[in-house]
């Protein structure tokens, strides 16, 4: 005959094993999302928010726009050529530049410079902008992706690192560290 | 023969394995579901048993890092005794099972299988279909090549323009800023880990289910699903004119099944593995990435859609779909099963049917890109410059060099992105060809800025030739009105 008041020792365990359980599950649960979400929450500052050297401003001649192509700032070592990326470098005068990403506005593929027309075309979807970067036609619906570019004793530097993309256009968003909701 | 004898009975007598096994095996199932119609299923899964094995097999190889998969899969394809093949029977074994599995899920769809008390095998059967695709689109970017590069870039597009999280999206599926090794890194975990062990966990449910509620029995118009009576009728069917599924009904499933496999390595065999195609090279621009095969509908749509629908397109529409999919058998779960009985089921198939074969059709000659070399690779065909004037010739120079070629095509060659324009004297005038090549309009740049007045004259000289023998150019007939009342210029005095 039991008692139904009295605890017995066995299910008194059971509790606690769960309760154990629960508590490891729970502290685990730390290190484990940190870890998935790793790509948003390194405490350091963001690579992509320093300045990244182009080379001479001189190698591109005013009135042009000429290819060029960079290191990314953050790299691992078996990243291979993707650690590289490119971008149109405009000159107007030896003051001016436009500096835009070759991912095309709509969705990312790399756009190609005509000289001749004056036009930026997409291979892939058929967007084109003018030389300035506005939309021309095409189902993009803004112009390219600029980067913030700066003149240091002859050089050019841009900010960049970070995949522009529409929901990021100036790729300049302060990923890491901060949520949205924080 | 003895001695198999002994050694099966010694496993048995500890594994206790045998009743179970013949009891599933020789379950009865109704007579007329031993149907060629019936075969799909199991072809599928036969299908996903080959990809795991040559998956694994090509693991061997395979090295997931940004720097060295594009070399590891040159390494399969020209140095590996039979690498090549394995890569092309893994290739082509996911467009086969894509293929099978939305067969498979057609005829369950027309068959009513999906009805009471299935429900739940259907869902798990959307959630298969899910995993299907995610491990095609991720499998292609393990062929980390270009077009492995520029698919995520645009996955990665598509998932930032989520409002809010957008961006925070785009890390996590990259792995960091930029698509790099971290980026393969994670579709590799997804592609050979994640995805797999869920699928095999769906799959033996949706197997568990079969099993347990029986598979749907013939469809005959007539015979209404209802919840209080179904499965009393479904048991006395089986028992009154059932069979046992082996060997009554399994025989076309492994004719069937043999058939796919043989299909399969020869389809392989003959046509190879897909790429890689160049190098993944975010600085090598000189290319046209295109998405696989089960794709490239998204890619027409993606191309056709209104800029100003797209985003809303692409962020409601997957979620409209994959609802109304696994609500399906809550709103339908009973009535009739027969597709004789349900037109609107079997037009919704065709409708979907025709509108994802035309965008797959069209994405296949992407008339909306421009021909990126047409200006430079494609010359005006004779017959659109003979008997020209000059300065109309020197027009055509300057629709070769200005890139018009790359959008409009002459004697069907050229870009298809803008109209042809073999006969656009006919529908233009000359200052209407003015106007449009200055200001654009109508999805064309505009050209002002890079035509000189003496270009512009030269080259709409040339579109004003572009008609057909003996069918006169457009004209503005106030033009001609004008030019009548004008009185003759007064003779200059001496």
């Amino acid at each position: 005959m039991t008692l139904p008041e009295t605890l017995s020792r066995r299910a008194m365990l059971m509790k606690l094993g769960i309760f154990f359980n629960g508590i490891i599950a729970a502290l685990l649960a730390v290190p484990i999302l940190g870890y998935v979400l790793s790509p948003l929450v390194r405490s350091r500052k963001a690579p992509y928010e320093g300045w990244l050297g182009l080379g001479a401003a001189d190698q591109f001649p005013a009135g042009q726009t000429r290819l060029a192509t960079f290191r990314n700032p953050d790299v691992a070592p078996w990243d291979g050529k993707t650690a590289d990326s490119a971008c149109w470098v405009r000159r107007i005068d030896a003051q001016t530049f436009q500096v835009f990403a070759i991912n095309c506005a709509h969705l990312g593929c790399p756009v190609r410079w005509f000289p001749q027309s004056g036009l930026f075309m997409c291979p892939c979807h058929g967007g084109a902008y003018y030389e300035d970067g506005t939309r021309a036609s095409g189902p993009p619906e803004r112009g390219l992706f600029e980067y913030p570019y700066k003149i240091e004793e002859g050089k050019l530097f841009i900010k960049a690192g970070q995949l522009p993309t529409p929901g990021n256009p100036s790729a300049l968003l302060n990923v890491s560290g901060k949520l949205p909701c924080a | 023969m003895r001695l198999i004898q002994t050694i099966g009975d010694w496993l048995d007598a500890r594994l206790q394995l045998a009743a179970t096994i013949r009891e599933t095996a020789e379950h009865p199932v109704p007579r007329d579901t031993a149907s060629w119609f019936y075969v799909f299923g199991s072809a599928a899964l036969v299908v996903f048993v080959m990809q795991i094995l040559t998956g694994i097999l090509l693991a061997v190889v395979y090295v997931p890092s940004a720097g060295e998969a594009w070399n590891s899969l040159q390494t399969l394809n020209h140095s590996i005794a039979f690498g090549w093949y394995i890569r092309a029977l893994h290739g082509w074994g996911s467009n086969f099972m894509v293929a099978i599995v939305l067969i498979h899920m057609v005829q369950v769809f027309l068959f009513g299988a999906f009805k009471f008390p299935r429900e739940l095998t259907w869902i798990v059967g959307v959630f298969l279909l899910l995993m299907t695709l995610g491990m095609a689109f991720s499998g292609q970017v393990l062929r980390f090549d270009q077009d492995a590069f520029w698919g995520i870039g645009i996955g990665a597009s598509i998932s930032s323009r989520v409002p809010i999280v957008g961006p925070w999206t785009v890390h996590l599926l990259l792995g960091g800023p930029i698509i790099a090794g971290a980026t393969l890194s994670r579709f590799f975990a997804l592609h050979v880990f994640f995805i797999p062990g869920l699928l095999i966990a769906f799959v033996s449910l949706h197997l568990l289910m079969v099993l347990k509620l029986g598979i749907n029995e013939w469809p005959m118009p007539g015979r209404i699903v209802r919840k209080s009576t179904y499965e009393k009728q479904y048991h006395e069917l089986t028992e009154t004119d059932g069979i046992p599924f082996v060997p009554g009904a399994i025989y076309k499933d492994i004719f069937f099944s043999g058939c796919i496999l043989l299909a399969l390595a020869a389809v392989a065999a003959y046509f190879g593995p897909f790429g890689p195609s160049g190098r993944p090279d975010p600085t090598i621009i000189q290319t046209a990435p295109r998405p696989d095969y089960f794709f490239l509908w998204l890619y027409a749509i993606l191309s056709l859609l209104p800029p100003q629908m797209e985003t809303p397109t692409l962020l409601i529409g997957p979620v409209i779909v994959i609802l109304a999919l696994l609500l399906l058998p809550f709103i339908f779960g009973e009535g009739e099963k027969s597709w004789r009985r349900r037109p609107i089921a079997v037009l919704t198939i065709l409708l979907v049917a025709v509108a994802l074969g035309t965008f797959t059709d069209l994405a296949g000659h992407a008339p909306w890109s421009p021909v990126m070399d047409a200006w430079s690779g494609d010359p005006i065909p004779p017959a659109f410059l003979q008997n020209r004037s000059a300065l109309e010739r020197q027009g055509a120079i300057i629709f070769q060099l200005k890139q018009c070629h790359n959008c409009h095509s002459l004697g069907n060659e050229g870009g298809k992105r803008g109209p042809a324009l073999d006969t656009v004297a006919l529908v233009q005038t000359e200052d209407q060809l003015i106007r449009q090549v200055i200001q654009g309009g109508g999805n064309m740049p505009a050209y002002g800025k890079n035509l000189s007045p003496a270009e512009t004259t030269a080259l709409v000289a040339f579109l004003k030739t572009l008609h057909p023998a003996g069918q006169l150019p457009a004209r503005d007939a106030s033009r001609a009105v004008v030019t009548e009342n004008t009185p003759p210029s007064p003779p200059s005095k001496p």
